[in-house]
């Protein structure tokens, strides 16, 4: 059975599948640092609207969409309590009168504008998430942690694993209910038991992982952590790496990965993202104040902007050779 | 010597029987060794005490010694352990520990200190060795069960072990998928001479390939000898743990008892029994010698099948049913099927053909996203992990007492579910899926759908099942079993289905569909040839008393 609710990686052919994990990882931390650089509301639906084509190029636009849906009823109380709350801004559109210790309750357009924002980028940073969970490889990314601590990097690994398993789990288990002629559920009684039968299955779940996990080792694994890049041929002198013992003697071959066009791509739009976020703030291109009254740099500066922030974050999806694994 | 057990005696925390008693037994490199016995006496406890879990990760009370590549068990943890002797359990899902396949692979080796390029070179190599290699860069919950458990193998090999421990690794596996895994092990121990040790039910699938078969019970080694010997044995002392094809050959009062198609087709030629010529059967049902009760069944279900116009009423009824995932396949494609009171059918196919997906619209669980499924009462339906419907303290809260007495669970009112058996779990599942007779209860189901009852079952509780599953069905009730299992098939259905990418490819009776395949065939169909429509062993030892009706038959 499918498990269609969870958002987890899953490898398909895009540009950003075929980026290596670390890559993938610093451009969409690039896109997160745009975000919360930028305030002019432009530049950032250029940016959300950047990010959402990025998701259809990566073939993962549907849930995308799914999640600008929960971002917009995440969004709504933002500005609504931004109204409420801010007590900024000089057009009053609305006025509750004296609301005692806070003051009076004016609701002004500026605390409008400025709580759009606030949801326009939390929306962005949700979006970026979705995408960055759905395209880059947590095991590779992960990888990459283990040299530092490799029982923390794996248990992270092992925990986005489990997101899926323990979602199925939970499936199979209310399926199962359902086909029972009467509702176990009914009742304080019934939940606390079912509730009981999915923390206790999640736990039988996790003594059986445990000891898939002892046997590869796991309990050895601070002995002998991963070097560096080298094989050790039989014959030739040790040396030049670290960790474990156990390893094979010999001349050391360079084996690292090498860096693909996809790689060179993103880093570059990474590089681009940052550079242009940060000329158009420094600059004034993407100027934004909302208080005491609402300011916003709207120039043919501004629209170079946002042009230049779609063609960086979408170009590195126009080469789609060598895609597929 | 390879491994060792010395006098081993082991009880599980607060146990007061002991799960091993006393076990004694030599393994030397190289050697293909079986284990045989019912649930529950101990197969596991000794995989498990053999890799170092028992008593490192189980704890309890342990005496003896246990040596595997030199190295004690009570001095060495299972993490140490691991890199001389690979693991895979029953279950794979809780084997795969990665996101990616490439990542499962790669961990074992990279726990234990190789350097990068090693790990490269390990993964590849052994992704090629069990031909996994296009699966590397897929997601590890994207997989199917079969290609689940190769990657499960593959994880256990990577590091190169000498021994390899298997506990039941084709229980969740279709035919196709187990003999392939089974060919994988032998030819792991003929190319490479790593040692194997495999617990299994179904001996029949992988007795042949067996060098040595140890037999346990209530904890102790019953029987340690070659499967020859065993098979000897277990006809005077285990019945149950007997292959149909030895049972068939028992009840024809041939010797000696068949440890594979091959060698039971073989005797057979020597006394006579088969000719040389290699043309198919063509043997017509009626000139068989299968017995009458089971001829009036076959018969029963053949009319079932060819003249289904005949009957009243349609228990079940599904018109052109498809399910198509969005972004996805479509699962099942245009499925009609007819499923009349009385009727026992088994559901069969590879892994992912559909079986499961046509069982929850049957039962309403999932509506069609074409198609029409029409039901003229409840259908019940028991899922593939009896332990699922367990969410209560005691067996007497989570079924009516009518349907604990109905499937003889009466006793064990008072007993917690989880302390009960594999079998008993299956019986309180199917008193809670099937309910009481009351209103509340939704009253008695006219279609019993299962799904896959038989995992990890042994041979005597499958009969167990299939028994009852007759009884229903005798008493009006359709059932409908979705199973791997030819043999637990024949034993239950008079009709079968078999699926194939969501379609319904063939549809006969149990007699016609059994027979002819090479997968999808019991033993005693494969060594018969098909002949006289024969399926079990009772059927075709009938048919050997009587060599006119294997005239023909090579």
């Amino acid at each position: 059975m499918r498990n269609t609710r969870l958002l987890f990686y899953r490898r398909l052919a895009s540009p950003l599948h075929a980026t290596r994990a670390g890559v993938g990882a610093i451009w969409a931390l690039a896109l997160t640092a745009a975000a919360l650089i930028l305030y002019n509301p432009l530049a950032l639906a250029a940016l959300a609207l950047a990010v959402l084509g990025a998701g259809a190029c990566a073939g993962v636009g549907r849930q995308l969409a799914g999640t600008l849906r929960t971002a917009l009823i995440v969004g709504l109380p933002i500005v609504a309590i931004n109204v409420l709350a801010s007590r900024e801004g000089l057009t009053v559109f609305a006025r509750l009168g004296d609301l005692g210790p806070f003051g009076q309750g004016d609701l002004t357009v500026e605390a409008v504008v400025y709580g759009a924002v606030i949801a326009l980028k939390v929306t962005l940073l949700m979006l970026i998430t979705t995408l960055a969970s759905l395209a880059v490889d947590p095991d590779e990314l992960l990888r990459g942690f283990r040299r530092f601590s490799f029982r923390s990097a794996l248990t992270a690994s092992l925990a986005t694993r489990m997101i899926p398993v323990l979602g199925a789990d939970a499936q199979r288990l209310a399926e199962a209910q359902r086909t029972r002629p009467e509702d176990p559920a009914r009742g304080v009684r019934g939940r606390v038991a079912l509730l009981s039968a999915i923390v206790g299955g999640s736990l039988e779940r996790a003594m059986e992982v445990a000891a898939t996990l002892e046997l590869r080792g796991f309990a050895v694994a601070a002995e002998g952590r991963p070097g560096p890049r080298r094989l050790r041929l039989p014959g030739s002198r040790a040396g030049g790496s670290r960790g474990g013992g156990s390893r094979p003697r010999g001349s050391a071959i360079r084996v690292g990965r090498p860096w693909s066009r996809h790689d060179l791509a993103f880093l570059c739009s990474t590089f681009a993202v940052i550079a242009l976020a940060l000329a158009g703030r420094l600059s004034g291109a993407a100027s934004f104040e909302a208080y005491p009254l609402v300011k916003m740099q709207i120039d043919a500066g501004t629209f170079v902007l946002c042009a230049g922030l779609i063609a960086a974050i979408l170009l590195p999806f126009v080469d789609r050779r060598g895609i597929d694994r | 010597m390879i491994l060792s057990f010395d006098r081993v005696s082991y009880h599980y925390p607060g146990a007061e029987t002991p799960a091993l008693d006393d076990v004694s037994f030599e393994l030397q490199a190289g050697e293909f060794c079986l284990l045989a016995g019912l649930s529950g006496h101990g197969k596991t406890t000794l995989l498990h005490a053999a890799c170092g879990l028992v008593p490192h990760f189980h704890g309890g009370t342990f005496a003896g010694t246990v040596t595997l590549a030199g190295l004690d068990t009570r001095e060495h943890g299972p993490a140490h352990l691991g890199g001389h002797a690979g693991v895979l359990f029953q279950d794979p899902e809780t084997q795969l520990v990665m996101s990616s396949v490439r990542a499962e692979l790669s961990l074992a080796l990279e726990s234990r200190g190789q350097g990068n390029a090693a790990v490269a070179r390990g993964v590849e190599e052994v992704a090629l060795a069990l031909g996994i290699d296009a699966l590397l860069d897929r997601s590890t919950h994207e997989l199917s069960g079969g290609e689940k458990q190769r990657v499960a193998l593959g994880a256990a090999l990577a590091g190169r072990p000498k021994v390899v421990l298997l506990d039941e690794p084709t229980s969740q596996l279709d035919p196709v998928a187990g003999d392939e895994l089974i060919g994988l092990l032998r030819r792991l121990n003929e190319e490479w001479e790593t040692t194997i040790v495999l617990a299994e039910h179904r001996l029949e699938r992988c007795l042949g390939a067996a060098d040595r078969v140890i037999s346990m019970e209530a904890g102790r080694v019953a029987h340690d000898g070659d499967p020859q010997s065993f098979l000897k044995w277990a006809a005077q002392n285990e019945p149950s743990l007997q292959t149909p094809g030895a049972k068939l050959f028992a009840l024809a009062g041939l010797h000696p008892a068949p440890t594979g198609v091959k060698q039971a087709r073989g005797t057979l030629r020597a006394h006579g029994l088969l000719s040389e010529e290699v043309d198919p059967p063509n043997v017509s049902p009626s000139a068989s010698a299968v017995g009458e009760a089971d001829r009036a069944g076959r018969a029963r279900g053949l009319r079932s099948v060819l003249g289904r116009r005949e009957s009243v009423s349609t228990a079940l009824r599904m018109k052109g049913v498809w399910h198509e995932l969005r972004d996805g396949p479509a699962i099942l494609r245009g499925v009609d099927l007819k499923v009349e009171p009385g009727e026992s059918v088994a559901l069969m196919g590879r892994n992912g053909a559909g079986k499961s997906t046509l069982l929850r619209h049957a039962a309403g669980l999932m509506e069609p996203t074409r198609g029409r499924v029409e039901r003229a009462g409840r259908v019940a339906l028991l899922l593939q992990n009896p332990g699922d419907y367990l969410i209560h303290e005691r067996v007497a809260e989570e079924a009516s007492p009518a349907a604990l007495a109905a499937v003889g669970l009466a006793e064990m009112a008072e007993r917690n579910p989880k302390d009960l058996s594999g079998g008993e779990r299956q019986r309180l599942a199917l008193a809670i899926v099937t309910g009481g007779e009351g209103e509340e209860a939704g009253g008695t189901p006219i279609v019993l759908a299962l799904d896959e009852p038989t995992r990890g079952m042994d041979r005597g509780a499958k009969a167990e099942l299939a028994r009852d599953l007759r009884r229903r069905a005798g008493q009006g009730q359709a059932v409908i079993v979705a199973t791997h299992d030819p043999e637990f098939a024949a034993a239950c259905a008079n009709r079968a289905v078999l699926l194939a990418d969501g379609r319904v490819i063939a549809d006969g009776s149990a007699a016609e569909l059994l027979t002819g395949g090479w997968y999808f065939a019991t033993e005693t169909a494969r060594i018969l040839g098909g002949a006289g429509g024969a399926l079990l062993p009772e059927e075709g030892a009938e048919l050997l008393r009587v060599p006119a009706a294997l005239e023909g038959v090579a």
